[in-house]
């Protein structure tokens, strides 16, 4: 049988306030509450609230037959939280449904995994305690930032007990096989991966209301069709895209809500389930492995991340932040860990594009990279406040091990000290 | 295609922004193989370059019969022009002009420069147009700035040849606002005569279409470009210990000076090791020096006087960072030049370069925190400097004149089409 899998993405960062370089030292604060509360109820009212009221009728009218999953980042969890609670509630409703999974993502929709992996672990975790919290589920499957992937990314996910990581069916790693499969990860056979369907996700995110698309209009039954005639024996189509696809990017007076109503009906209709990722690697067998040296992502014809770190603005911004990861990581201060989660969310490196700057509220990529760089330069100072640039990254590793050997040498020295009570008292 | 253009400045005796964009232009429109170019300027100095059109001196056009033997004229010439074509030119003469002050060859005595009497110079000038358009054979008639406009619509006049007049400024821009009546009379005849008119950027365009009641569709934009620089490898940036901000150009109240200034002020409250150059000479330099004695940057701040040639090309090459706060900017060449020897520039979004260039910084004039905000970040943050300099490098060396000049050409086309 063949099977439908559809994943929903979720992100929005907090927005940076304009920050002058005099006011360096002086203003700790960082955020335009007003500007990100805009976008927040932007999405929340046009998008996220009629599309999850949409897929909860989905999930009902056809029995718990339709399943899905989401990807939401931790910052925007937040972001819902304090601006568009309902959203919360819904999503919770969802859960109760238990035909959604919740995907593992890094807690800020970071890059970490490109250029630190203890923090990307760190993330990871960050955000599996959320939705353990939110929505009492645990994560087995990962949807890294931006759908990055490679062995080494897919190394550290399999080291953390994760069974199934999802990742763009990028033509240069793919080559002839197709994303219609499930495979194996080079890095761990006990890891599987999916691959999105570009064209098929694509129809309906980017294509769905282009007038000047040959395939225009699309109607439900006409894409189901699609699926219904790829090769019989490829056992699942990985249909997944940004759920402001829903909504936003495709307004409601597109049809968009109507077309998915419809979908499960016509699935059905032509013998075609669905799945979960982590269902899916479970019930179907991988047929082959996927070797990526390089990493890749959804972004762009590139399917890499220049559009993150192709430019010297954006590798600079990045090198200057990742370089203190570890001295913020020894901070006990909650204030200055929160901003070097919101720090991080990598759409403050897309700003900074000159090309294409996604949903950015700068002029430039140079304002972007300016406003940036001094809210880094107060952070960057705060932080050394508490362990100065002084101390080298070794030498802090260093009493980093010591304290961890002392913290076990200790619970052993314990341990014995138990036991040597119990023989006494016996 | 012939055209005929009236200039009133040419290269390399030029005072202002004018005269290198009228040489930029023609010699990019030179590239089209069929296009003739004749251009008139009040006053040549014989050392201009000749080798893509023909320049001819209103200096040297008789307005007045006089009865001279060839030798006499020969001599008196004294190889500006030939005698024949003077004898030529002279049987343009169909209408009575001694009320103007002419030499003893019928000619008048132009300064070539913004002299006093500058509207009566205007004036004489249209009476020289008269005498070519009666004799020179063209196709299109194209005025560049106000003080050549008279000129051009009496050939129109005369030849019954379309006008196309190219707005490199406008009064509006001179005078932050107070225009003078004379001038603005002289303009708007210029452009109500004119069958389209050229404007260097949008936001002169706006102008011309708001403040001088032009129907749209006879304004076009055709953005200036900048010649390539031959020698640009040879200007080098020595290694110094502080930063330096520079300011070029005219301090007038048309260029900000205040707003560097105010901006300097910013900057060094905060930090070390930045220096901040005023380069070139106007009426308000010394109230410029006033006010950075008054904000204590004194020691900071330096005025290097007027430069001329090479230096400005030394100067900008050796800055880390150009501004250019122009209050109203028709185009503003000198960001352009600053790019082009890998110098980031700050610009004011109220400069119609700002309209073509998407590496170089642009703020509100007013805004002297955004600016002392990317002078910082343009010292402090190797990163915004690379990319400003190779990018921006890179972006100006693909603003060619041969695409302007095939614009405008596209303009001539359109324009003789309508008349047939």
């Amino acid at each position: 049988m063949k099977n439908l899998c559809f994943v929903f993405q979720l992100h929005a960062p907090y927005r940076l306030k304009r920050y002058r370089f005099f006011e360096i030292g002086q203003d700790h604060y960082y955020y335009d509450d007003f500007q990100t509360e805009e976008r927040i109820q932007q999405l929340a009212s046009q998008s996220y609230q009629p599309a999850n009221k949409t897929i909860l009728e989905m999930i009902k009218s056809s029995n718990g037959k339709f399943r899905c999953a989401y990807s939401i980042s931790g910052i925007l969890l937040e972001l819902l939280e304090q601006y568009a609670p309902e959203v919360i509630d819904s999503f919770k409703e969802l859960a109760a449904t238990k035909a959604v999974e919740f995907l593992a993502t890094p807690y800020s929709y970071s890059l970490a995994s490109a250029y630190d992996q203890h923090e990307f672990e760190r993330q990871l975790r960050l955000h599996a305690e959320k939705i353990k919290t939110l929505f009492g589920v645990e994560t087995t499957a990962v949807w890294n930032t931006e759908l990055m992937y490679s062995d080494e990314i897919a190394d550290t996910v399999a080291k953390m007990g994760y069974k199934t990581i999802l990742t763009e069916g990028a033509r240069h790693i793919l080559g002839w096989k197709s994303p219609n499969y499930v495979y194996n990860s080079a890095a761990s056979n006990k890891l599987k991966v999916l691959m999105r369907n570009p064209k098929l996700s694509d129809d309906i995110a980017f294509r769905f209301s282009d007038y000047s698309w040959k395939d225009y209009p699309l109607d439900a039954e006409k894409y189901v069709n699609w699926l219904a005639e790829t090769p019989a024996e490829e056992p699942i189509i990985n249909i997944w895209m940004g759920y402001e696809a829903l909504g936003i990017r495709q307004h409601h007076t597109t049809g968009i809500f109507e077309f998915m109503k419809a979908l499960p009906y016509f699935a059905m209709e032509r013998g075609l389930g669905f799945l979960t990722p982590s269902e899916a690697t479970k019930k179907i067998a991988s047929s082959d492995t996927i070797v990526s040296p390089y990493t890749t992502s959804w972004s762009g014809e590139a399917k890499d991340i220049s559009a993150y770190n192709g430019n010297d603005l954006q590798q600079e911004a990045l090198q200057k932040l990742y370089a203190v990861s570890e001295r913020v990581n020894l901070c006990q201060n909650m204030l200055l860990k929160r901003d070097w989660q919101i720090l991080q969310s990598d759409d403050h490196f897309l700003y900074m594009n000159h090309i294409d700057a996604g949903w950015t509220n700068y002029e430039s990529a140079y304002e972007a990279f300016i406003n940036y760089m001094n809210v880094l330069a107060d952070f960057l100072q705060l932080v050394d406040e508490q362990y100065p640039t002084t101390i080298e990254n070794e030498e802090l590793n260093e009493l980093l091990k010591t304290i961890t050997n002392l913290e076990k040498e200790n619970s052993a020295l314990e341990a014995e000290l138990k036991k040597a009570r119990k023989r006494k008292e016996k | 295609m012939k055209a005929l253009m009236f200039g009133w400045e040419f290269p390399p005796h030029i005072l202002g922004g004018l005269g290198t964009a009228s040489y930029g232009l023609t010699k990019g429109m030179a590239q089209q193989p069929d296009m003739q170019i004749t251009f008139v300027i009040p006053k040549p100095w014989g050392d201009e370059d000749q080798s893509f059109l023909k320049i001819i001196g209103a200096c040297n056009v008789p307005i007045v019969w006089k009865e001279n033997d060839w030798n006499y004229v020969n001599s008196r010439l004294n190889g500006r022009m030939s005698a024949d074509e003077y004898f030529w030119l002279r049987n343009g003469i169909k209408y009575d002009f001694h009320r103007i002050g002419t030499d003893d060859l019928g000619c008048v005595n132009f300064s070539g420069r913004y002299p006093d009497n500058l509207v009566e110079e205007i004036g004489n000038y249209e009476a020289v147009a008269s005498v070519l358009a009666h004799q020179l054979d063209f196709d299109i008639i194209h005025s560049h700035d106000w003080l050549t406009y008279p000129a051009g619509v009496f050939a129109k006049h005369i030849s019954g040849k379309p006008l196309v007049i190219h707005v490199h400024a406008t009064d509006f821009d001179r005078s932050r606002g107070n225009v003078n009546p004379t001038v603005y009379a002289i303009e708007r005849r210029g452009m109500d005569e004119a069958d389209h008119i050229i404007c260097v950027s949008n936001l002169t365009r706006r102008t011309v279409i708001e403040k001088y009641g032009q129907p749209e569709w006879k304004v076009s934009t055709v953005h200036n470009a900048v010649e390539p620089l031959a020698d640009a490898d040879s200007f080098t940036k020595t290694p110094r210990k502080d930063k330096v901000v520079t300011f070029l150009g005219r301090i007038t109240m048309q260029k900000g000076p205040e707003y560097f200034v105010e901006a300097a002020a910013r900057v060094l409250q905060k930090t070390d090791g930045v220096r901040f150059v005023m380069a070139g000479s106007g009426d308000k330099m010394n109230e410029m020096i006033d006010l950075v004695a008054k904000r204590g940057i004194a020691d900071k701040f330096h005025f290097t006087g007027f430069l001329r040639g090479r230096q400005v090309q030394e100067m900008l090459a050796e800055s880390d960072c150009y501004i250019m706060p122009s209050v109203s900017e028709p185009f503003g060449i000198s960001p352009l030049e600053a790019m082009q020897v890998g110098t980031p520039s700050i610009i004011s979004k109220q400069s119609g370069c700002a309209e073509i260039l998407q590496h170089a910084i642009k703020t509100d004039y007013w805004d002297i925190d955004a600016m002392a905000d990317a002078i910082y970040a343009i010292v402090k943050y190797p990163a915004m400097y690379k990319s400003l300099r190779e990018l921006g490098r890179e972006e100006v060396n693909n603003i060619k004149w041969s695409d302007a000049g095939l614009k405008v050409r596209a303009i001539y086309d359109k324009v003789i089409a309508e008349r047939h």
